[in-house]
């Protein structure tokens, strides 16, 4: 799959598109649907490895051939004109300016290791200015219709919370998924916080293959996030903690539920994840005998 | 890190008094919390975009006042610029640090720890610790401690100079944007309430 054919299918409503309000003079076989059932459990199957999935890694950079990411497939980085405050985005050679998106990539790469890994870099030229810029680096990404973006950032930036709102919507409904982390402190910022991303914060376990649903959101899944081992700057690795790092497993566990099951949507995804937490248990459905009154005939 | 070593050091980076020992007193605290080998204290100089060398205690304390490095750049340039807290641990291999500042310094650290100081909504800069105790490194309890600490620094960072926290002259401190009159004994007493809070002598 190539970058300019991303993995699409069913119906478009988006904004733009032709709006569907009610559905009117048109009935259930005028808007058919081919889905994906999704994995049983939502558990991605075994041979899912992420492979013709696109992921976007919104951050510092991602550096140029580290031997736990490899060549990333795309390198651009979002630029601010000093004087007229422009703001564009370019491709760029200039890999990561600290470490901490080549990490990102990293985990992406262990947990979906056939993605197609793109990064924009949105930290690393002038400070001034960096809520505009994380705001263009995403909305591009959303533009480019990525399946998977990785934003392991948020902005405490208010006056952006609308604007990185709508952006989330519309990503949510064009199927790019973004993964966002959760403040490491307990402060407001965004876009985490709203329901159609999928939000990551740490656990404290050992295990790297675990996840967990939050029964009390906003944040909304527990990836492993403390002490982890991630690739670095020079082709090296380091030991690292924090949401940062929990955001990338998930966003690589999206990548392979997609890469298996293509039509998936948005919030398909989310049910997987959930699903497949391991905090989630499957109750019986509850019996009549035992007084239950709802209608439950097919149990 | 990618410190900007070449530049000369600011003849004096701190005049005014209390911030200068506000500030010291952050490193000292936060070396102390950790077991750390080392603690700065950088401030965003935004004109500039640079990040300053503003305290430090321990290795590097009598030449590294002063010393400033792009802003954007490095694992500090990355908290200032994200608002984030980080720890990074193994580093000692890690070529982002810069060479000539460990030549210049004899010590490379092998773990770092940094978090934001963040105050009201705005990044004054950055907090790091060097090398704390292996006990007291790696795990999400010390991010958040280091953050909660930082938090406190920035807050009473703020109450000192609340319009300009870097000056390109630090004598214009007492100029016009600064407090005067009783807002200004106001907030003199507000730090040293912070200051003994920070001693841990309240």
């Amino acid at each position: 799959m190539t970058t300019t054919e991303p993995r699409r299918a069913g119906p478009r409503t988006g904004p733009g598109q032709g709006l569907t309000w009610s559905l009117r003079g048109r009935g259930p076989d005028d808007v058919p649907v081919l889905a994906d059932a999704g994995p049983p459990l939502g558990r991605p199957a075994g041979p899912a490895t992420g492979r013709g999935v696109r992921v976007c890694v919104v951050d510092s950079g991602v550096e140029r051939d580290h031997p736990l990411v490899g060549t990333p497939a795309g390198s651009w980085v979002v630029v601010k004109d000093g004087e007229s405050g422009e703001i564009t985005v370019e491709p760029t050679t200039t890999g990561d300016t600290c470490g901490h998106g080549t990490a990102c990539a990293g985990i992406i790469r262990r947990t979906a290791p056939e993605c197609e890994i793109h990064s924009v870099r949105v930290l690393g030229e002038r400070f001034s200015g960096t809520g505009d810029i994380l705001m263009a680096g995403l909305r591009w990404a959303v533009e480019q219709r990525f399946d998977v973006v990785n934003l392991s950032l948020s902005t405490t930036r208010t006056r952006f919370a609308q604007e990185l709102h709508s952006l989330a919507d519309s990503a949510y409904f064009a199927r790019t998924v973004i993964v966002a982390s959760a403040h490491n402190t307990p402060v407001e910022s965004f876009p985490w916080r709203f329901a159609s991303v999928i939000s990551v914060g740490s656990h404290q376990e050992d295990d790297p293959e675990l996840h967990l649903y939050n029964p009390d959101p906003p944040v909304e899944f527990f990836g492993p996030g403390q002490n982890v081992t991630v690739p670095w700057l020079g082709g090296r690795t380091i030991r690292t903690t924090g949401n940062s790092f929990a955001t990338p497993y998930v966003a690589g566990l999206c990548a392979r539920v997609l890469s298996a099951h293509p039509r998936m949507t948005a919030f398909q995804l989310k049910n997987a994840l959930y699903l497949s937490a391991a905090n989630v248990r499957h109750a019986p459905r509850p019996s009549t005998a035992a007084g239950d009154i709802r209608d439950d005939s097919e149990n | 890190m990618t410190p900007r070593t070449d530049s000369a050091p600011l003849p004096s980076p701190v005049t005014d008094a209390p911030r200068s020992e506000l500030l010291q007193s952050v490193v000292d605290v936060a070396r102390a919390i950790f077991g750390a080998e080392a603690s700065s204290v950088f401030l965003l100089d935004e004109e500039a975009d640079e990040l300053v060398f503003q305290a430090v205690s321990g290795k590097g304390e009598e030449f590294l006042v002063g010393r400033r490095f792009p802003a954007g750049r490095g694992i500090a340039g990355w908290v200032a610029t994200s608002g984030e807290p980080m720890v990074v641990d193994d580093l000692s291999a890690d070529p982002s640090f810069d060479r000539s500042l460990a030549e210049s310094t004899a010590y490379v650290p092998n773990a770092l720890m940094a978090a934001p100081l963040i105050s009201d909504a705005r990044i004054l800069g950055v907090l790091e610790v060097l090398d704390p105790s292996p006990q007291a490194r790696s795990g999400v309890r010390e991010l958040d401690l280091l953050a909660m600490f930082a938090r406190q620094a920035a807050a009473a960072l703020r109450v000192i100079a609340p319009e300009r926290v870097v000056e390109a002259e630090p004598r214009t401190v007492f100029d016009g944007h600064a407090l005067a009159g009783a807002q200004r004994e106001d907030a003199l007493r507000l730090l040293g309430s912070l200051e003994r809070l920070l001693r841990g002598v309240g």
